[in-house]
């Protein structure tokens, strides 16, 4: 279980202090799937690094069974059991797909491991596997191969940051299906950082992340109601104004 | 022959086995050692001066010959002249490491010089394991040079490694392509303390429909420094590809000079150079997966020379 407790985050542009995530409290249940969605620029991924410890809390604090990790680093953050995927996940020269794959995991993984993981996320595993993973990937390709590297190992959450962004149709068909195993399954909490229906649809509880504070945050049917209303609201003032 | 100290150096040089198979000749502090023809290769010792000429026959398919080198007597100067001739058609796997342990003041130094007489459409394979090692103040100094001569339609890949412990190198290669060569280079190159490594190579495409692909990859650590300097003449129809990627670390410096030289209309070469300090986001990629910062530069520069 993850424990969010009025989580803020600041930078420093132009001399002065911004504040980015303004006393975010939040918890994801065992098993749960929590997805965070809301307008771009809202603090969405911002809450990713910070849980993740990429970026550093300036208040609050982050427990995850119990265990405070609000001041471990990130490798001790993903050693505690949180897995991350990045929105852009960066390309590395030299390092093949199947590499990644056993970095990943933490030991080196069969052949036939590395096909299935890559089959999952819709990729064809023999034209991949010894692949490098540098620029002649797609950003698809990349996005894939970054989800993959998520499910190589259990974890005790898993945070993944816009992971339909550049995906096709298929292959997101095919990602929502892996998503709904592992939601299924009940052994992995969830946290997807997300803008699709499907993905949206598919949570236990919906968090709404706008100018950088929690502006809804409940069960599915109840923030899923508001949100088509409040879109109903909003287009209806854009119209109006345009009358004007 | 072989004591413990040849015998850690050439594991490192020639992790295939040098002797397990086929023909071989090591050369340890400036004298031959031990050698053995293999079945379609033979090798002859130079009568006026050291080296050997290694004659590769037609009928060799897919055979390797293995000539590693150890210096381990501090303040030795090793200048070895190794030609190939190797016959039309064939195909084979040269395997040539060096390696130096200096536990004295003075410096150590073997010069490799190699030359290649490679037939028609032969295939030629040559990897090249340069390392140093050794507890002295002495210098640890190679300085190979290699001269390539391709006949119509041959194939020469050639993978050099430096990885470790090698204070000084200056390396010299020329290649001289006839029509419908192929040549595939891949130069890997580590340094740290106070190393300096020179690479200077000259790719002559003098042939109709020749190509050439040249990777340099390099990582400079410490106050180390390294200059490459790759250079495409294209003479004829001819493509050809340079591509040299550094990683820059503390306060090395790295000097990276790609030249193409086009003499003919039809000639399509391609120069690539990229210098810059490990990627921030390539650091916290494998720290999200359980590395700590150390753990993760290593993974990133092994992967990178791999």
């Amino acid at each position: 279980m993850l424990t969010v407790e009025h989580l803020s985050y600041e930078v420093i542009e132009e001399g002065r202090k911004q504040r980015i995530l303004d006393d975010i409290s939040f918890t994801v249940e065992d098993g749960e799937m929590l997805v965070v969605t809301g307008p771009n620029g809202g603090g969405k991924s911002t809450i990713a690094k910070v849980l993740m410890g990429i970026n550093p809390a300036v208040e609050g604090k982050i427990f995850l069974d119990g265990q405070d990790i609000t001041n471990l680093p990130v490798h001790e953050r993903a050693r505690a059991g949180i897995g991350f995927a990045f929105q852009q996940p960066p390309r590395f020269k030299g390092m093949t797909v199947q590499r990644l794959l056993d970095l990943a995991a933490g030991v080196e993984l069969p052949e036939r491991i590395c096909c299935r993981l890559l089959s999952s996320v819709g990729l064809c595993a023999k034209e991949y596997i010894h692949r490098e993973i540098d620029a002649t990937l797609s950003g698809g390709e990349m996005k894939r191969i970054e989800i993959a590297t998520v499910l190589a190992k259990k974890h005790k959450l898993c945070i993944f940051d816009e992971p339909e962004a550049g995906i096709d149709l298929w292959s997101f068909s095919m990602l929502v299906k892996q998503f709904g195993q592992i939601h299924k399954s009940k052994k992995e909490s969830l946290l997807l950082i997300s803008h699709q229906e499907r993905i949206i649809r598919m949570a236990d509880r919906i968090m709404v992340i706008r100018d950088g504070k929690v502006e809804k945050l409940g069960q599915k049917e109840e923030v899923l109601n508001n949100l088509a209303l409040d879109s109903f609201q909003r287009q209806n003032c854009i119209e109006e104004g345009g009358v004007m | 022959m072989i004591d413990k100290i040849a015998e850690k150096v050439l594991n490192v040089i020639d992790g295939t086995g040098f002797g397990k198979k086929g023909a071989y000749n090591f050369r340890y502090n400036g004298k031959p050692a031990a050698f053995a023809n293999g079945k379609n290769i033979r090798i002859e010792r130079k009568k006026d001066k050291q080296g050997i000429d290694i004659y590769i026959g037609k009928k060799a398919k897919g055979e390797e010959v293995h000539i590693p080198v150890v210096v381990s007597t501090p303040g030795m100067t090793d200048i070895v002249y190794n030609d190939f001739y190797i016959e039309d058609g064939s195909d084979v796997t040269i395997v040539a490491g060096c390696g130096i342990h200096n536990d004295g003041c003075e410096e150590t130094r073997h010069d490799g010089i190699h030359s290649f007489h490679i037939g028609k459409n032969a295939v030629v394979r040559y990897v090249e394991k340069h390392y140093g090692e050794g507890n002295g103040k002495g210098g640890r100094v190679l300085n190979p040079v290699t001269d390539i001569h391709m006949d119509e339609g041959s194939s020469f890949f050639m993978d050099t490694a430096q990885i470790k412990g090698v204070d000084s190198t200056e390396r010299k290669t020329k290649v001289h392509m006839k029509a419908r060569c192929r040549l595939h280079v891949v130069e890997k190159l580590m340094t740290h303390g106070e190393q300096h490594a020179l690479s200077d190579m000259d790719v002559w495409l003098e042939g109709e429909e020749s190509s050439a692909q040249v990777i340099s990859r390099s990582v400079a650590k410490g106050s180390s420094r390294q200059i490459f300097h790759p250079k495409a003449i294209g003479m004829a129809k001819c493509h050809a590809h340079i591509q040299c990627d550094s990683i820059i670390m503390d306060s090395a410096n790295v000097c990276s000079i790609p030249e193409i030289d086009a003499r003919n209309v039809d000639a399509q070469i391609i120069h690539e150079a990229a210098i810059g300090r490990i990627n921030n986001e390539q650091l916290t990629k494998l720290q999200t997966l359980g590395m700590t910062e150390e753990e993760a530069e290593a993974v990133i520069i092994e992967n990178f020379l791999n």
